[in-house]
């Protein structure tokens, strides 16, 4: 072979390629840093006491908050995670523990489909399900969005992690004499508990930023909701409203709002992943 | 002596955390500032009532009321017919129409350059809006501009992209002025526009005005004192080019006020008068004539009587013009309809 | 099975030993049913959420699907005066967005996959990725605002000298008004590159050590290497990446409606505003007046559904060979 193998084309295709996947890792980078500090900078200007503690001023005038959204986000998310998270639990429970050949593959092949629907069809589903029998937009109704939407991913994560957990375990509690539920609620759930909370911690990140379902079912409230059978305004909706409108003020409390929303996702998904490695740490060492 | 004190605390404790009365409503973006306010005031008089007031679009409004996830509804635009045999046939109960204010749709634009109040003319503004005319310095709008230097670019034209009787208001007006409009597009709270961008809303269009240079939209008055939008004035059925202030609009209702039909579903576009502003509206709060809930019914009519009495005084700070005397009047009667 | 206890004479029931009266674990036992029954229900009810879903959306389109039949997917009318609606600027818009989004994102994405799993060293790689993964979690209505104030004005900045360049093309004339097919395309695009990137890295690292070794063997560049055989031995899963990348596309709402203009019409231009499935449902849905208008757009959240069910069966699908080439090798 001559000294010049490979030849010099090849060398350069070689180079200019490597080079430009590493110019494509740093373009997706610096838009990730750029969406950040743009959010950061514009939305941490806004923030201000009023932002948290005061209800939304009439229009044009100035000094109002978000504290109904705030609140409004917190009561849905409780909401979805009540609906969601159990429905998710246990058919995750099912998948892994009980089903059998069909019955499984429908559970899952729907599940899968039930996370691929748009959010926007969820909402119009939950508008004629909830909404136009009961007469009224409602925290419920957004709720019952927000929990359906979270099912799939809770079951998945959940089936997921129950599977990881090693066969001997479960065989070791049945050869004590267990029976197959305590071998399930004793040991099985216990050695995934961590993957599932990281997967519940997740899938409410997820659902809390969600907008569009909620636009036909909580609707909006300037004020803060009584109970659950009244509109709501929520997070992501005010974000919404605010960034379309032309009310500069408006602008700072809609980027504030994302900021807000966007660090608590943040700091949920960071959390999530701490508690997960940390479940890892403790399962092998 | 102490089961009384118990009782009495109980009470008051009881009454302090008393669930608010929490009425719904939802519909025109082109009264929201007018309703905001109100729903503001009202609370810190009557501190357990809130007015959720949404700003849907009139469209909307008149949609969530027909299928009664509302409790009232407001529009610019008056229910059709057809709607009111609608919401009789799927709430059971007749909708009342009852204005509350007076505003107008003024042409507003965002053109480089141009600080000075444009004047249109009818066949200018209908010819934008029917994609005839493209460009910001077309004869059309420089004669009746002359010592103004219009650029020679493309007009952004902007609309609604949601139902609104904001809408309406334009296109009944553009309908009076343009026969070509009237038999091509037509009236109503949606249309098929030939040409320009959808705003979502008085607050869209305007966001839009502000961010697109050279484009034009129709807007309600407060939204372009309140963003510091330029808005032009229109020439009115006597010829006369007039800028749309409470004196100019209060003008174009006092024609009608005689003639106001029992329902109030009335137009006042292009009305007759020297002063008066050409695209003026009343806008309505729709408000069915039974309500199941009722604390809730109570609560309404009383917020109703507020507004179309005390609630007067905060039309004017918003350049929204306050209903006629003679109006409030004939309201007050229709009142009585109220089954609750 | 169980009717021993039926012929067991009465005794007194003993607190110690292995006939002691069962505690509540105990009694677990015989729940091994009920368990079963219960995850039963719940795992079941899932296939009755989703059903009911389906009914849903066909029982509330029918006056449309009726007026219209399957002209409604081609016809461009979008009338609500005169009860006229057609699909097909909406269905037009959103796989134009989607297309264009993907044409962004896969080079992008797949060069960055590429980069994170061949070359950089494990911890960078993870550190990056992690970043990037947290770009999934952004909500779509905050990419919407700053799609609005960021992406926009700079768009519109640097448009006058796109079109300089590439303004001959049918598809950049126009005048830019910011709010465009291209805006929503590009926003899409960053909303699905993590997805691309982070699919695609685990299934290059997955490729096994050998395939790479044998091509070096042989004399391959690290680029060669990488692009003739360890991207085409993954390449069933870099598919399904982005398979489901283009059914997020197709759903994705808030982001897009904040920047694609929202107008019904039909145009080859991209720089020209238009409307998808989902902004058209999102913008309309809470004042459809009349019946046959809330139908119509309930009539295209069915299209929009079954054509999200079919993309992301087909990912599955790729996903599920993938696994099953991995065994056979």
């Amino acid at each position: 072979m001559s000294a010049s193998y490979p030849s010099r084309t090849r060398k350069i295709v070689n180079y200019t390629m490597l080079s430009l996947t590493g110019l494509c890792t740093l373009l997706v980078v610096s838009v990730l840093f750029t969406i950040l500090a743009y959010l950061l900078w514009h939305g941490a200007h806004a923030l201000n006491l009023n932002f948290f503690i005061k209800l939304p001023a009439p229009v044009g005038q100035g000094g109002g908050g978000v504290a109904n959204a705030i609140i409004g986000t917190l009561k849905l998310l409780a909401l979805a995670s009540l609906i969601g998270v159990p429905i998710g639990l246990i058919g995750g429970i099912y998948l892994s523990e009980f089903a059998g050949g069909w019955s499984g593959f429908a559970v899952r092949y729907t599940t899968d489909l039930l996370n691929g629907v748009p959010s926007v069809v969820m909402g119009i589903f939950v508008y004629t399900l909830v909404v136009l029998p009961m007469h009224h937009f409602s925290t419920l109704a957004g709720g019952i969005a927000l929990g359906i939407m979270m099912i799939p991913i809770a079951l998945r994560s959940t089936e997921d992690f129950l599977r990881a957990v090693p066969r001997s375990l479960r065989e070791g509690g049945l050869a004590l004499g267990a029976s197959k539920s305590e071998t399930i609620f004793t040991i099985v759930i216990p050695a995934a508990i961590y993957g599932i909370i990281t997967g519940v911690m997740l899938d409410i990140a997820r659902v809390a930023g969600e907008t569009a379902p909620l636009l036909f079912t909580a609707f909006g409230n300037q004020f803060n909701s009584p109970g659950w059978m009244q509109p709501t305004s929520s997070l992501p909706v005010v974000i919404y409203n605010y960034a379309i409108s032309p009310y500069d003020e408006w602008h700072q409390q809609a980027w504030a709002a994302g900021f807000v929303l966007l660090s608590g996702l943040l700091a949920v998904s960071i959390l999530a992943r701490v508690v997960l490695a940390r479940g890892k740490k403790l399962s092998h060492g | 002596m102490i089961r009384r004190l118990l009782a009495l605390a109980l009470i008051t404790t009881a009454s302090a955390f008393a669930q608010p009365i929490s009425l719904t409503g939802a519909g025109s973006t082109f009264a929201y500032p007018l309703y905001s306010s109100w729903a503001s005031q009202y609370q810190k008089l009557h501190s357990n009532v809130e007015v959720n007031y949404q700003s849907i679009g009139s469209g909307g409004g008149i949609r969530q009321l027909i299928a009664g996830t509302v409790d009232f509804g407001a529009t610019d635009g008056p229910m059709t017919d057809q709607q009111l045999t609608e919401a009789q046939q799927k709430r059971g109960t007749a909708i009342l129409h009852f204005p509350t204010a007076l505003g107008a749709d003024v042409p507003a634009y965002n053109i480089a350059g141009v600080n000075t109040e444009l004047k249109f003319t009818p066949a200018a503004l209908a010819g934008i809006y029917l994609g005839k005319i493209t460009k910001w310095n077309d004869a059309e709008i420089q004669k009746a501009n002359p010592g103004v230097k219009l650029p020679n670019a493309g007009i952004i034209v902007v609309h609604r992209s949601d139902g609104s009787g904001t809408t309406y208001c334009w296109v009944d007006y553009l309908s009076k002025v343009s026969a070509e409009w009237k038999s091509k597009i037509g009236v109503g709270t949606s249309v098929n526009w030939p040409v320009g961008l959808g705003g979502k809303g008085n607050e869209g269009v305007s966001g839009l005005i502000r961010r697109l240079p050279n484009s034009i939209g129709y807007i309600e008055l407060i939204y372009a004192i309140q963003n510091h939008i330029q808005y032009g004035d229109v020439q009115n059925s006597s010829g006369k080019f007039v800028k749309a202030d409470l004196n100019t609009v209060t003008e174009a209702a006092a024609g009608a006020t005689k003639t106001m039909p029992a329902d109030f579903r009335v137009s006042i576009t292009n009305s007759p008068g020297a002063q008066a502003y050409p695209i003026s509206t009343y806008t309505w709060l729709l408000i069915p004539e039974k309500l199941s809930d009722q604390t809730k019914a109570k609560a309404l009519k009383a917020f109703l009587q507020w507004a179309l009495t005390d609630g007067q005084r905060y039309t004017t700070p918003l350049a929204y013009a306050p209903l006629p005397r003679v109006v409030v009047q004939k309201e007050l009667q229709q009142m009585k309809k109220l089954q609750y | 099975m169980g009717n021993i206890a039926l012929s067991t004479p009465e005794v007194p029931v003993p607190t110690r030993g292995l006939d002691r009266k069962q505690t509540w674990l105990e009694r677990l036992r015989k729940g091994d049913e009920a368990l079963h029954l219960i995850t039963f229900a719940g795992g079941w009810s899932i296939i009755v959420i989703t059903a009911l879903l389906v009914q849903h959306l066909w029982v509330y389109s029918r006056l449309a699907r009726h007026a219209f039949g399957w002209h409604f997917l081609f016809t461009s009318t979008w009338d609500p005066v005169n009860g006229l609606f057609g699909a097909w600027p909406f269905v037009y818009g959103t796989i134009v967005t989607s297309i264009l989004a993907l044409a962004i994102a896969i080079p992008i994405g797949l060069g960055s996959a590429i980069f994170l799993a061949e070359l950089a060293p494990r911890s960078l790689s993870n550190g990056l990725t992690f970043l990037i993964e947290l770009l999934a979690a952004v909500p779509s209505v905050i990419y919407g605002l700053v799609g609005i104030f960021l992406l926009i004005p700079v768009l519109s900045t640097a448009m006058p000298y796109f079109q300089k360049v590439f303004g001959w093309l049918p598809i950049f004339q126009g005048t830019f008004y910011g709010v465009s097919y291209f805006s929503a395309a590009v926003v899409l695009a960053i909303m699905v590159v993590p997805f691309i990137v982070s699919i695609s890295r685990e299934v290059l690292l997955a490729v096994p050590i050998s395939q790479r070794e044998a091509m070096m063997a042989l004399g391959a560049t690290k680029w060669e290497v990488t692009w003739k055989t360890v991207v085409p031995y993954a390449r069933q899963g870099i598919m399904g990446s982005i398979f489901l990348s283009l059914a997020r596309a197709l759903g994705e709402t808030m982001a897009v409606t904040m920047v694609i203009g929202n107008v019904a019409q039909v145009s080859t231009s991209l720089l020209a505003p238009g409307y998808t499935i989902a902004a058209v449902i999102a913008n309309e849905f809470t004042e459809a007046t009349g019946d046959l208008y809330l139908h119509a757009l309930i009539e295209l959240g069915l299209v929009l559904f079954a054509v999200t069910m079919i993309i992301n069966a087909l990912a599955r699908l790729l996903m599920l060979t993938m696994k099953g080439h991995e065994v056979a090798a």
